[in-house]
């Protein structure tokens, strides 16, 4: 696979030092998973945690601390050993990685759409109430063009199957396309197969004009 | 002076050789090594739970649970992905995201699977986990201190970059656009190496 379209650095680095919510994470996650690339970026700012947790000045510790986890490791069960999953995508013949496979299932084809628009379909991933982005997946039609507009807040769309086509380049599986608040685009789905992707969005994007208001159904492409 | 810095540099180093040393023995059920990894790294685990807003008795818990994950999954550690304190790192933030952010970490789980079983080091990677630290140290120490602020607030105090925004009382972008230089100082201090 391909990929030509990357996670910005900032992004990166609020994965590596814990800061994104339920939904962002889930997309970085998936789009780790097929990426190589990114793995390895994120990596290095996960490095950057372990040289700023060196030089963090210690704190003392509890006496005792150490007994009480050699304590905790006798006593516990031995059954939960941490078991690593082989494959970037969730089992053998599945298209979804890992990541989201856990939330979804092993294959695109199996997800419940509900259409919402002309050649428009939406699958909603449920998130924890303590993390306020919204999750979904999006399946277009071909040929699909979607009206120019802006994000009411951060954006991040990853492409699992399909492609779209903006300003921004051709994007195709495994591509993310990681927006911020001030970026306006207009996508239109490439010829030939639909456009599946997955979204994290920080607040419901605000069209451009009232009549395209109508057109909200197309949040997150 | 350029003796007695140096030294230091020296002691340093033989310290992140010591650690990756002693999590070998670990691996063996070793619990004098671990014992020693716990003394240099549990109070630094705690400082960092402290700044991220834990009250001392649950940072004391937490540095317990990041260190039961340290001895059960010692064999997952692989030296040639990185020097220890950054493994122990991953480990506290994926407790801390789960205990402090009450969110799941099985996502970044996930990706630690993947890299245990799919990845071939690059060759960076490649490049000795002790070195690579170095290098690390070495771009953090030349970081201006405006850099140095934001990552320090985003990976020690658990801050979100628009909270870091809005206490330094600078835009989102300008946070981000600072993230970014940081991170790309150190991508450049490991790559001149290779």
């Amino acid at each position: 696979m391909t990929i030509a379209h990357h996670l910005d650095d900032a992004t990166l680095m609020r994965y590596a030092s814990g800061d994104l919510d339920e939904a962002f994470l889930v997309v970085v996650a998936s789009h780790l998973a097929m990426c190589d690339h990114c793995r390895h970026a994120a990596r290095k700012a996960e490095e950057l945690g372990g040289e700023l947790l060196e030089e963090a000045e210690a704190a003392p510790v509890q006496a005792g601390s150490f007994e009480a986890v050699m304590n905790r490791l006798d006593t516990a069960e031995t059954g939960d050993a941490v078991q690593p999953s082989p494959r970037p995508f969730g089992s053998a013949g599945s298209d979804v990685p890992l990541p989201l496979a856990r939330r979804i299932g092993g294959r695109l084809d199996d997800i419940a759409w509900r259409t919402i628009a002309p050649g428009v379909k939406k699958h909603v991933i449920a998130t924890q109430p303590n993390s306020p982005s919204a999750l979904y997946m999006l399946w277009v039609a071909p040929g699909k063009a979607v009206p120019e507009h802006g994000h009411g807040g951060a954006e991040l769309t990853l492409i699992l199957s399909g492609a779209y086509r903006d300003a921004f380049g051709i994007f195709g599986p495994g591509d993310i396309a990681d927006l911020d608040e001030h970026v306006e685009h207009q996508p239109r789905v490439e010829d030939g197969a639909p456009c599946i992707c997955l979204v994290a969005a920080e607040t419901p994007i605000r069209f451009k004009g009232i009549v395209s208001r109508l057109l909200q159904p197309f949040v997150g492409i | 002076m350029a003796l007695s810095a140096t030294r230091v540099n020296t002691a340093e180093h033989d310290d992140r050789m010591d650690f990756i040393a002693l999590m070998a023995r670990v691996c063996e059920q070793d619990r004098s090594a671990f014992h020693q990894v716990f003394a240099h790294f549990g109070p630094r685990v705690k400082s960092l739970m402290l700044k991220s807003g834990a009250d001392p008795a649950l940072a004391e818990d937490i540095v317990q649970d990041v260190f039961v994950a340290v001895w059960r999954k010692a064999g997952q550690y692989a030296p040639e992905r990185g020097a220890v304190g950054t493994w122990i790192f991953t480990i506290a933030r994926n407790i801390r995201i789960d205990r402090l952010r009450r969110l799941s970490s099985q996502p970044y789980e996930d990706i630690e699977a993947i890299e245990l079983v799919d990845d071939q080091p690059d060759a960076e990677q490649e490049m000795e986990a002790v070195q690579r630290a170095e290098l690390v140290a070495g771009a953090l120490v030349e970081l201006p201190a405006d850099q140095r602020e934001v990552i320090e607030l985003a990976y020690l105090h658990d801050l979100p970059q628009s909270e870091i925004a809005s206490r330094l009382a600078l835009p989102l972008g300008t946070v981000k656009s600072r993230m970014r230089l940081a991170y790309a100082r150190l991508k450049q201090k490991l790559e001149e190496k290779i």
